[in-house]
């Protein structure tokens, strides 16, 4: 597992039945592109967060691919439809198959 | 050729530059007003009427990312740092909370007034100086590297406890000796391209050098996270990387050079607001 | 500033090969494209990408981009040694069909989005990004 990968999630506490609500996701991460070298001109192996996902009461909200070109500290921004008190499940997959995950939870009000 | 090439080049360039409106004011959260432009501290009202922060010099792009704590990715590293200032480390089995309780009431302020004299040492010390004489005698902990990411991190959260707060470094009394010293870096030329702090960040801030925008070069945002290498940079990396690209060889981070520097520097801000973590280029 | 016809003659050159450089590497746009649309024709309308007109750093870019009825949107950029970006699938529980996230952008160039839309059908947009070389290494 990549050194201090520390996820961070906004979003609401509570919103109205069939409101769709923001959600914002940024955890720190290199994001090595693969494309650069060591000081001994040897190519840096890539190294990426390669998909996140964000599950709503275990229906997907959005399933992102990344490639190379998402910045160091991967951020995203999306929204999803609360029809009910929900659980947030937010998961990111590294190359060296380490998974990193956060919840949240939206209640109805 | 090659000179009349990249002028008409960069002519080319600057045409198309859009930089914010200069009377943008930076609200964080939409309730932390952040003073960036106020008038000049009385040391500097031969030189200048208003001093101003960096990031009045970004564009809105740039500028956006600081005015929400969750779009600033500065603010991961005061996570992590907050978790590291209630972790005991070393032989001392303490923590930074072991002495200091809540970050969030005992450092209120502190990051304000620093570089500061300290009377038991007899010399003025930097903040991150502050944070490794306590690391060393206090705890039994390493250092940490002057300008590490674990600095800088800490750095940010104590940052963050003084946000909004004005900058008011003292010059006088025993710290003016170390100020003086600072002053004199402040406008003496160094390096093959022969330029001084005073030649871009006092002559010629609001000018473009090739694509940049030149800022007053003010402190009060760091640490600042900068989107060309996507981490938090402290003040002396940051001055390390100014005097290199002078070419000339740079001081030693955490040297006495650079901490009279800094207090130099800061004291050009007083009455900015402490910013940090800001977001810069 | 007057230039020697041999200053011109050089400087022609240079644009010459700055715009016939990206070629080959729009050719790797164009088979992402093709392996994400089978081909088929693309709308002008239908996708919004929203993104600077110039960047102050190459490095950071915030985009966006939205899409009402999508079910996926590709972000390619052309310019980059891999043209590939990101990929937005959009499920069930998804709100708008939008996103933002911040790129890495190798110089100046155009960023693409591509839709599908749940009816199968394709919708593309693209926006310039000016990307430019800061003064100061610092």
């Amino acid at each position: 597992m990549a050194d201090n990968v520390k996820p961070r999630v906004k979003a609401p506490k509570k919103a109205a039945a069939g409101e769709i609500i923001v959600l914002k996701t940024l955890i720190s991460h290199a994001m090595e592109s693969g494309q650069r070298k060591d000081s001994d001109g040897n190519k840096i192996p890539r190294s990426i967060i390669n998909r996140f996902t964000c599950d709503i009461n275990g229906k997907n909200a959005v399933d992102v691919t990344l490639e190379a070109a998402i910045s160091t500290n991967p951020y995203f921004e999306f929204s999803a439809k609360i029809e009910e008190a929900s659980e947030l499940k937010f998961t990111w997959y590294d190359d060296d198959g380490s998974v990193y995950e956060d919840s949240k939870s939206v209640a109805i009000g | 050729m090659k000179i009349k090439a990249l002028t008409a080049i960069a002519a080319i360039m600057f045409a198309g530059s859009v930089y914010a409106d200069e009377n943008a004011e930076l609200v964080v959260n939409g309730d932390l007003e952040i003073v960036t432009k106020t008038a000049a501290p009385a040391h500097l009202s031969d030189v200048m009427d208003e001093v101003m922060s960096g990031w009045r010099f970004r564009s809105e792009g740039t500028q956006a990312m600081q005015m929400d704590d969750f779009d600033n990715p500065g603010m991961i590293f005061v996570d992590q740092a907050m978790d590291a200032w209630n972790t005991a480390e070393g032989s001392e089995g303490k923590s930074c909370a072991s002495c200091h309780g809540d970050a969030e009431d005992s450092m209120a302020g502190v990051r304000a007034v620093y570089p500061k004299w300290n009377e038991a040492a007899g010399e003025v010390r930097t903040l991150a100086m502050q944070v490794n004489d306590c690391r060393e005698n206090k705890m039994g902990a390493e250092k940490y590297g002057y300008t590490s990411d674990q600095m800088a991190a800490m750095e940010a959260m104590l940052s963050v406890q003084s946000r909004g707060l004005p900058v008011n470094v003292a010059i006088d009394g025993p710290a003016a000796a170390t100020w003086e010293q600072g002053k004199e870096l402040y406008y003496t030329r160094t390096g093959q391209l022969d330029l001084s702090c005073a030649s871009c960040h006092e002559d010629n801030y609001g000018n473009m050098i090739r694509a940049d925008h030149l800022s007053q070069g003010q402190i009060n945002g760091f640490p600042a996270y900068r989107l060309k290498n996507a981490k938090l940079n402290t003040v002396h990396a940051r001055f390390k990387g100014c005097v290199r690209d002078t070419r000339a060889e740079t001081f030693k981070p955490g040297g006495a050079e650079f901490v009279a520097l800094e207090l130099y520097v800061a004291s050009r801000g007083n009455g900015l607001s402490v910013e940090g973590p800001s977001v810069r280029n | 500033m007057e230039f020697s016809r041999r200053e011109t003659l050089a400087l022609g050159l240079g644009a010459a090969a700055l715009t016939m450089l990206p070629m080959r590497v729009m050719a790797a746009a164009d088979d992402a494209i093709a392996a994400f649309t089978g081909g088929a024709d693309m709308s002008d309308a239908g996708v919004t990408l929203d993104a600077p007109e110039i960047a102050e750093n190459g490095n950071t870019v915030p985009v966006s981009v939205s899409a009402p009825g999508a079910v996926s949107i590709l972000v390619l950029a052309a310019g980059n040694p891999t043209p590939g970006v990101a990929q937005f699938n959009f499920g069930e529980a998804s709100g708008e069909q939008s996103a933002s996230t911040r790129i890495r952008l190798a110089g100046t160039q155009d960023v693409i989005a591509i839709a599908k839309m749940a009816d199968g059908s394709f919708a593309k947009a693209s926006s310039t990004v000016k990307v430019t070389i800061g003064g100061c290494g610092g």
